[in-house]
């Protein structure tokens, strides 16, 4: 599971660069988005936009990054695909997390 | 007809004339992900949208991560049946396999979690029946035999 890190104006963006967050990578996701987001302050992007499929194993271990991120952190999500769309949208986890079409977006939003 | 998964484990796809297949696979997440791979290679053939393909992917993706982790917990050597039979605003699958039955023998129940709790409260799992059930018109499970058949039906768009 690759995750790449970057700091732009005052949000730190994590792009998500494997295709799928599924059973099999779901745990590793989360131990590296701790490793990634464990100094964070403000906001965190995660950008989903490589990422073609996740399951209810991928879609948890993004709840679990969210809360084991400081109080004082938010987690949004940047460029879902349709069925990573679908999933947040069914489970209605689209109402807990900031969603944004594209980092680009998420960034314009807040005049980063 | 025999497909090596692309990520490994162990794929035998067996008699995919017209609408009716067949795949069989040993119970593992790689295994899983390939067997998802032949099945939605296979339907995009079938002229379904890119949306019921989505859903077919999700629904089988929590239906095999099922059994993995709760029929054969998450043991190795487990083998897992999928048979697909398509009609022209269906798709119907057969799930079976040789582990443990579910709990009182029937599918297990599910609700939308409460989502206004606190953060710290957020439910991380429980998802999987949930979002099958929204996916599905149909879902039965049998005990028979010492095996385990769970039959789903998806209406396509």
């Amino acid at each position: 599971m690759k995750l790449s890190s970057k700091i732009e104006g005052n949000a730190q963006i994590i792009v998500a660069q494997d295709p799928r967050i599924d059973a099999s990578v779901a745990i590793q996701f989360k131990d590296q988005m701790k490793a990634e987001t464990d100094q964070s302050s403000g906001r965190v992007i995660l950008d989903l936009s490589q990422v073609d499929f996740i399951d209810s194993s991928g879609l948890g271990a993004i709840v679990a990054s969210m809360k084991q991120m400081a109080a004082a952190c938010k987690l949004e999500l940047a460029g879902l695909t349709p069925t990573v769309e679908k999933v947040f949208r069914l489970t209605r986890m689209d109402t807990i997390f900031a969603i944004h079409t594209s980092v680009e977006a998420a960034l314009d939003q807040h005049g980063a | 007809m025999i497909n090596m998964a692309p990520e490994g484990g162990d794929i035998r796809t067996i008699g995919m004339d017209g609408l009716d297949l067949r795949i069989e696979l040993l119970s593992n997440n790689l295994s899983v992900r390939g067997a998802l791979a032949t099945l939605i290679g296979e339907l995009r053939q079938h002229d379904l949208t890119e949306d019921d393909l989505g859903s077919v992917e999700l629904v089988m993706a929590e239906v095999l991560n099922n059994v993995v982790e709760h029929a054969y917990g998450m043991r190795d050597g487990g083998q897992i049946e999928i048979r697909g039979r398509k009609g022209d605003t269906w798709l119907r699958f057969d799930v079976l396999d040789d582990g443990e039955s579910m709990p009182d023998l029937q599918v297990p129940a599910s609700h939308e979690a409460d989502l206004t709790v606190p953060v710290d409260d957020l439910p991380e799992g429980g998802f999987g029946w949930f979002l099958i059930r929204q996916m599905t018109d149909e879902l039965t499970y049998q005990r028979k035999d010492g095996r385990n058949f769970l039959q789903l039906k998806l209406p396509l768009s």
